[in-house]
């Protein structure tokens, strides 16, 4: 079987995640993956990017955009995709306790984040009347950012359950590559983020 | 015998390694927070007319990404070569749908 390896969890191979075939096939199906992922959100970028000023009278981006809130939403993710490093150090030391605490720092980050942009939908709908319906603007804003929130979303669901899931297992190279490839998740959305804040809210202010 | 070469405990220089690794890491992240702040100060302050701010943004973007997909996600590590052809390749379709939509908007 494929994780044999977990009786003796102190003889841990060097990279964990990558020992098994199952662990290797994971790894590269799931960079696959994020290739199709990409495609997805450039399809989503490019529609903005086309409808951006598509107003219909309605509000534009330069009179609701609140930098503050998007600049700690920035360091809340960056923070958190830094925490998912950590964890991926303790993981390859072979420290189940502090690889959870590490992932455990990440969601709450994480968390943060989420409540920020379900606080900064809710502002945009109750104080400006900005909703999906209210312009071409509107719908490619809130179908780009919705969606990312949306992988956020279920990248908190993804991680709380494989915590709570191996909580008892500890750590061994079955589980090791499932740990591995939600960090490689959680870093992608941080890098998708990081071309919404770019192109979304700064350029919005800009332009 | 050969039942502990693999352990981490015991293998100082694995453990070097990684540690090396770790700095690298907490460079890029740093290098990351100031590249964001960079972006943001140059937006808030309105220095900068807007054809030069945008491709400016675009390229701290990008840098930062760079950071993230060769450190955070280990992609300049060996053995990433397959993973690189599968998310290149999807980058490469994600430029083309790009253009394809900057074409027929803007054309």
């Amino acid at each position: 079987m494929s994780h044999d390896q977990s009786l003796n969890p102190d003889i841990m191979p060097n990279e964990p995640e990558k020992a098994t075939l199952e662990g290797k096939n994971k790894f590269l199906g799931f960079w696959f993956f994020l290739g199709g992922e990409t495609v997805l959100f450039a399809s989503l970028f490019g529609t903005f990017i086309a409808l951006r000023h598509s107003t219909a009278d309605g509000p534009t981006g330069n009179e609701i955009f609140g930098l503050e809130l998007v600049f700690i939403m920035t360091m809340l993710l960056l923070t958190s995709s830094l925490t998912s490093v950590y964890a991926v150090y303790h993981m390859r030391n072979n420290d189940f306790n502090k690889m959870q605490l590490w992932f455990g720092i990440t969601a709450l980050l994480g968390i943060g984040f989420l409540g920020s942009e379900i606080y900064e939908f809710t502002h945009y709908i109750t104080e400006y009347g900005f909703t999906f319906r209210s312009s071409a603007f509107g719908s490619a804003f809130y179908a780009l950012v919705g969606f990312h929130g949306g992988h956020v979303t279920f990248g908190l669901a993804w991680l709380i359950g494989l915590m709570v899931r191996n909580a008892k297992r500890r750590l061994n190279l079955y589980n090791a590559p499932k740990y591995y490839t939600f960090s490689l998740y959680w870093h992608f959305i941080d890098v998708i983020w990081v071309f919404i804040f770019t192109v979304v809210y700064l350029m919005g202010k800009v332009g | 015998m050969a039942e502990n070469t693999n352990s981490n405990e015991s293998n100082p220089y694995q453990k070097q390694k990684k540690k090396e690794e770790m700095q690298k890491q907490l460079i890029s992240f740093a290098m990351s927070i100031l590249l964001t702040i960079i972006a943001f100060v140059i937006v808030i302050t309105d220095m900068m007319d807007e054809m030069f701010v945008v491709p400016l943004l675009l390229l701290l973007a990008i840098v930062q990404v760079a950071f993230q997909l060769y450190y955070f996600m280990h992609l300049k590590d060996k053995g990433h070569e397959f993973a690189s052809v599968m998310f290149y390749g999807g980058v490469w379709a994600a430029v083309l749908t790009l253009a394809a939509l900057g074409v027929i908007t803007w054309w």
